[in-house]
């Protein structure tokens, strides 16, 4: 059973994609942008959603909704009135609810939507298109990562320090606001919207015990993802759960794994 | 001739209907250390942080030398633990040094033993000068110094002081820098410019020092005070010192007691 294509399918998918949640990942963990995460993880329902009404290709709709929330995050952001943390949980829940209200809307129309793919993830079912996609979206956030790292780390020691020093920080942001819609997008099939933010973040989290310099945190967390996914999938095929949850829950496994190590 | 490095003419600035800065103007030469005092909230940073281009303000109006290399030293900041990064790392951003380039600098200011080390392990002290290397790095043609001293006892401070002035001595640098503790930067400055919104008064340390203003600011008791005997039984109400000339700018918040400095 294990030398079935569509398992070789999701194996490669997964691997696809914690390839590129790895550093990104742990830039979220340095900028405390998790709950950022879980926003455009929750407004990637309502972009799927658009897309499906509109007819457009999901990546699209959700990218553009991405877009929006992170525009709004930014604009709201400056009246400095409400913290980033209130504000985010507006929009974060928001978005979710709206898409869970469109997707019902369409539902009624008579569109079939499998909603639990959406929310847990669908890694059995991609297929080798999908898995080109995936491999040209990954292969193009990483070239921007790794284009713009020096000024993502700088912003993420300190902004205004990165600003008088010429870094483009409002530019760099919002970059990397895309780049994790991006992210968000392709990765939906694989875990679900619920549990994205968490390959994200525990991966990275895993890999800080180990790391003595941000770049090996970051190859650190490709190489805890890589397991997770190998491990998640292996115990999907094995014991018959749901393949999404096993890879989060295989990464948190390793995430209590890399606490037995001594801090230096 | 224009000679100088920043130019700022009748700079205002404010915030939500709340004047922060008045009509401030203020030039900064080659080789010349202007030091900014003031009380708490005086608009000290923020005066910085519009000098840097950091703030915006349609009010007055600010000229610099083509081409200006500002080396900025924020305000004493906290690098979150989970951000593995050594201080040759923290050093090496935002400049394409070699690590001999950065030992060098490191050594003559007396941190080249840290390199290795996590910039989350050094103390107080040792990240001011970590901080003050990285602005020194850029080569800078002014070096703007928020606080160098903050969290920095009181020999390091008059030897940070020291320090400062001989950078200026070798690289020939102009030096703005902020403090709250005019009697400690007395030595390593050539102008002070008092602060209260407005410029209370500006000159030669020694000129400020005895000006009636500044007195009123920080309390005439203050004056000819022998920095390691700070005596405590002294008043620092502004309505006590009735003789000087009133200033009603600097007294708009008469709860907001100048003299605030820290006796750590």
């Amino acid at each position: 059973m294990i030398m079935d294509e569509f398992i070789w399918r999701a194996l490669l998918a997964g691997m696809l994609v914690v390839i590129v949640s790895g550093p990104l990942g742990c830039v979220v963990v340095w900028r405390r942008m998790s709950y950022f995460g879980d926003a455009l993880a929750h407004a990637a329902l309502l972009g799927t959603a658009m897309a499906l009404m509109f007819d457009m290709k999901p990546l699209i709709g959700v990218i553009i909704i991405g877009g929006l929330i992170s525009y709004l995050l930014m604009s709201l952001q400056r009246k400095k009135d409400l913290s980033s943390d209130a504000i985010l949980g507006i929009l974060s829940h928001g978005a979710l609810a709206s898409g869970l209200v469109m997707m019902a809307v369409m539902q009624s129309q008579g569109e079939r939507i499998d909603l639990m793919a959406y929310l847990f993830g669908d890694i059995l079912s991609v297929s080798w298109q999908y898995i080109i996609w995936l491999a040209i979206a990954c292969v193009v956030v990483l070239a921007f990562v790794v284009r713009l790292w020096e000024s993502i780390l700088s912003i993420a020691v300190h902004e205004e320090l990165a600003r008088s020093e010429g870094v483009a920080v409002d530019r760099v942001r919002l970059v990397f606001m895309l780049l994790m819609a991006v992210l968000v997008a392709v990765a939906m099939k694989i875990v679900g919207i619920i549990l994205i933010t968490a390959l994200l973040i525990i991966p990275a989290a895993s890999a800080r015990r180990f790391a003595s310099s941000p770049e090996r945190m970051a190859v650190l967390a490709v190489v805890f993802g890589l397991f997770s996914v190998v491990m998640g999938m292996f115990a999907s095929m094995q014991w018959d759960t749901p393949a999404g949850p096993s890879i989060v829950l295989s990464a948190v496994l390793l995430f209590f794994a890399s606490r037995l190590k001594p801090v230096i | 001739m224009n000679s100088f490095l920043i130019k700022a003419e009748h700079i205002g600035l404010q915030i939500n209907q709340r004047q922060i800065l008045d009509n401030i103007s203020l030039t900064i030469n080659p080789g010349e250390i202007l030091t900014l005092i003031g009380p708490n909230g005086s608009g000290k940073t923020s005066l910085v942080r519009v000098l840097l281009g950091l703030l915006e303000t349609k009010q007055g109006s600010l000229q610099k030398k083509d081409q200006l290399v500002i080396g900025y030293m924020p305000q004493k900041f906290h690098i979150d633990a989970v951000l593995p990064m050594s201080v040759l790392r923290f050093l090496q951003m935002g400049n394409k040094l070699t690590p001999d380039e950065i030992q060098t600098t490191a050594s003559s200011l007396g941190i080249a033993s840290l390199l290795a080390q996590p910039v989350q392990s050094v103390s107080g002290g040792e990240f001011q000068r970590v901080l003050l290397t990285r602005a020194l790095l850029r080569k800078p043609d002014l070096l703007v110094l928020d606080e160098p001293a903050q969290g920095v006892d009181i020999n390091g401070q008059q030897q940070l002081y020291q320090l400062i002035s001989k950078i200026r001595d070798d690289y020939g640098c102009g030096v703005l820098m902020v403090s709250h503790d005019l009697h400690l930067v007395m030595e390593a400055t050539d102008q002070v410019l008092c602060l209260n919104t407005h410029i209370c008064c500006t000159g030669h340390p020694e000129a400020v020092s005895k000006h009636p203003e500044y007195l009123k600011l920080f309390g005439s008791s203050l004056d000819g005070m022998a920095v390691y005997t700070h005596n405590h039984d002294h008043s620092h109400d502004f309505a006590a010192d009735s003789d000087v000339p009133n200033c009603s700018s600097c007294e708009k918040n008469p709860l907001q007691k100048a003299h605030d400095h820290d006796h750590g």
